[in-house]
């Protein structure tokens, strides 16, 4: 009975709600930006101008595509590329910081046997995300702004002669994402290391090893599964995020994501819009399971 | 074999905020020698293990390992390995990889680590396996491999804290003597944390029995059973008819006992009491089950209990006899199963004789629950 409200369940939640639309999106990505009286009629047929779009440009972009400092005569869409492997980068970039973060974190909380001082800490990390998205983005921007709290105290301290500008550097947007998706990254890794025996620890202590070598050689493939969980989700959320490089991002930094809106929305475009997004996710699928299969993580590890 | 690394705890103190997890301990382990301690759980002799490994520092008091004081010197650095009561071998490594864990952090190549790896494995009769995984292994062999693995390190002493607990009786009995066999052969100092007094008493040159925190008796396994030092210990350590009562008399070392609910024993004071006994002081006599046996007549006397059959079970290589005194005290004897039938009826009453000199007494205690 539960079982077969279950398959139920899940199957409307990933057919309707997941397969479908992203099988429309697929489906516009191959049109043609046609004006609705013409949709359906002898013009609406499939092209991949879309995604010609995405690698050369509108017509007539002088950019050219240079391979090893040669230049061709194919056309490149300059702008839009190096955005998206800006955000590519930028995305794992943040991915790296949450973990480097996270990790210690999640070991501590994870290996510690205080429980009541652990789960007030653990309510401490959740609370501000009742905080809805938006407004915490705007915050940051206020704490990194000229007159926020961060300028003041160092240019009250001295350490500062004038306020620095973390908007425009994007130091507020790498923080602001860092902050966003830190619970994401936390809580796999501390399930992982919740059910590492610590005496196996405090076995590779007494056999002589150094605290980096424990971790290395016992903790981490321990807790690999979570940190791989963890580092996917931060991934594919920072890379895809749109709230916080609206809002924080420096007036000269453009995060794809915002190339993708700005084509759905302002440029009324849904064919071209969609085109990109399924660049982006295609592309971050394949940079997951490419990451997936250098640290020898099967897909079914994530899952526990 | 050599004179190895010795230990020695002067003065220990380990306190935990209020709570004293073990009091003014003072042990000289010698070097080469298996040394256990006994007691049961909660009685603080984990503590003390992980005193002597470095996971914790005593509150008061020394540590010295070879004479050295380890103060401030970590685990990592201590001539010490530890085997865990639940192995903590590594999963993810291979037996191999476990094994030769020790030679990986110092940075030995791996064909070195190869080696030795082979070399223990074949030690503990394990050769060839060194590829598998540890949950491939049986619960034996991983006991095994957890001994190659705190061997490795090549420490001077090896701590062992309960590492048979989880086996079966028949695993845990022949790993008993393979233990032991492994002590001779590698000379080094072994001490072992036990609540079982069959280990600690056989494979032990020397005993200490713990008691909430206090070393009750320091001795080797025959004296903790025929001379306890407490009745505590008399009581922990093997099985005992504890029979209370008050000294009637003291005569160098003899002593008569006006029992409470058997009348007037005869038994000798332990050559192991801490304390002395006078005329009036509580008292507590233990005989052991084994020490008694049926009396050939009915002639009462002060090394003599009337007691009726209540029943009778049969273990193998004995009969245990569960008995009632005339005024309700409950007695066990045991007697060897040599072939004969089953002799004790229930509802028979019996006359039943011990030697006074296996009949221990000592200063009313604590004793161990059951």
């Amino acid at each position: 009975m539960l079982g077969s409200y279950l398959i139920v369940a899940v199957g409307f939640w990933v057919l309707i709600l997941i397969v479908l639309p992203q099988l429309s999106m697929f489906d516009y990505s191959f049109r043609y930006n046609l004006p609705p009286a013409e949709i359906g009629t002898e013009k609406d047929v499939y092209t991949t101008s879309n995604y010609g779009h995405f690698f050369q440009g509108n017509e007539g972009n002088p950019d050219r595509l240079s391979v090893f400092g040669m230049e061709t005569d194919i056309p490149f869409n300059q702008i839009g590329m190096s955005v998206f492997f800006k955000t590519i980068v930028a995305a794992v970039f943040v991915t790296l910081f949450d973990l480097l973060l996270c990790y210690p974190l999640a070991y501590y909380l994870g290996q510690s046997k205080g429980g009541g001082f652990v789960r007030s800490l653990v309510l401490l990390l959740i609370i501000p995300y009742w905080v809805n998205e938006i407004l915490r983005a705007f915050a940051f921007r206020i704490i990194f702004g000229a007159t926020g709290v961060i300028n003041t105290s160092l240019v009250g301290l001295g350490i500062l002669d004038a306020p620095f500008d973390f908007v425009r550097e994007d130091i507020a947007l790498y923080a602001g994402l860092g902050y966003a998706y830190i619970l994401l990254m936390i809580f796999p890794i501390y399930n992982a290391i919740e059910s590492l025996d610590h005496n196996q620890v405090e076995a590779a202590r007494d056999l002589g090893s150094p605290w980096w070598r424990i971790h290395w050689r016992v903790v981490i493939p321990f807790a690999k599964p979570g940190i791989v969980s963890g580092c996917t989700m931060v991934f594919m959320l920072s890379a895809g995020a749109l709230a916080a490089p609206q809002i924080l991002g420096g007036p000269s930094s453009l995060w794809f994501t915002q190339i993708i809106y700005q084509w759905f929305n302002t440029g009324g475009n849904w064919p071209r819009g969609a085109a990109y997004a399924v660049v982006l996710l295609i592309t971050c699928i394949i940079f997951v399971l490419a990451m997936m299969r250098i640290f020898k993580v099967k897909m079914g590890e994530i899952g526990k | 074999m050599s004179a190895g690394i010795g230990v020695d705890l002067d003065s220990i103190w380990i306190r935990f905020g209020e709570f004293v997890a073990v009091r003014d301990a003072n042990v000289e382990i010698k070097g080469g020698e298996f040394f256990s301690f006994l007691g049961p759980s909660g009685c603080g002799k984990t503590t003390i293990l992980r005193a002597v490994s470095g996971f914790l520092e005593p509150s008061e008091g020394q540590v010295r390992i070879g004479g050295k004081d380890m103060r401030g010197i970590g685990p990592n650095l201590r001539p010490t390995a530890l085997i865990f009561q639940n192995l903590a071998l590594f999963p993810l490594m291979k037996v191999w990889e476990n094994i030769s864990f020790s030679l990986e952090v110092k940075g030995a190549s791996t064909a070195e680590r190869r080696k030795r790896a082979d070399e223990l494995l074949e030690m503990i009769a394990l050769n060839g396996q060194g590829e598998k995984l540890v949950h491939e292994l049986s619960g034996g062999q991983r006991q095994r491999v957890a001994i190659a693995r705190a061997l490795c390190a090549n420490p001077d002493v090896l701590l062992l804290d309960e590492p048979l607990s989880a086996l079966d009786l028949k695993l845990r009995q022949h790993l008993r003597t393979e233990l032991r066999a492994i002590q001779q052969q590698v000379g080094i100092t072994f001490i072992y944390i036990t609540h079982d007094q069959g280990e600690a008493l056989t494979m032990s040159d020397h005993v200490a029995v713990m008691r909430a925190g206090v070393i009750d008796q320091i001795a080797d396994g025959k004296t903790i059973y025929d001379d306890p030092s407490t009745a505590f210990v008399a009581s922990f350590v093997g099985e005992n008819n504890m029979i209370r009562g008050k000294v009637k008399s003291v005569n160098n070392g003899d002593v008569v006992v006006d029992t409470n609910r058997l009348g007037t024993l005869a038994g000798r004071l332990s050559p192991g009491a801490k304390e002395g006994l006078q005329a009036g002081d509580d008292a507590m006599m233990f005989i052991r089950p084994e020490a008694m046996h049926e009396a050939v007549d009915d002639r009462l006397a002060q090394n003599r209990i009337r007691a009726t059959v209540i029943h009778e079970e049969f273990e193998g290589q004995a009969y245990n006899v569960f008995m009632e005194g005339d005024e309700g005290k409950e007695i066990k004897i045991s007697l060897v199963n040599k072939g004969q039938a089953r002799f004790f009826p229930k509802g028979e009453t019996i006359s039943l004789e011990y030697d006074p000199a296996q009949a221990v007494v000592l200063p009313a205690g604590e004793i161990a629950s059951e």
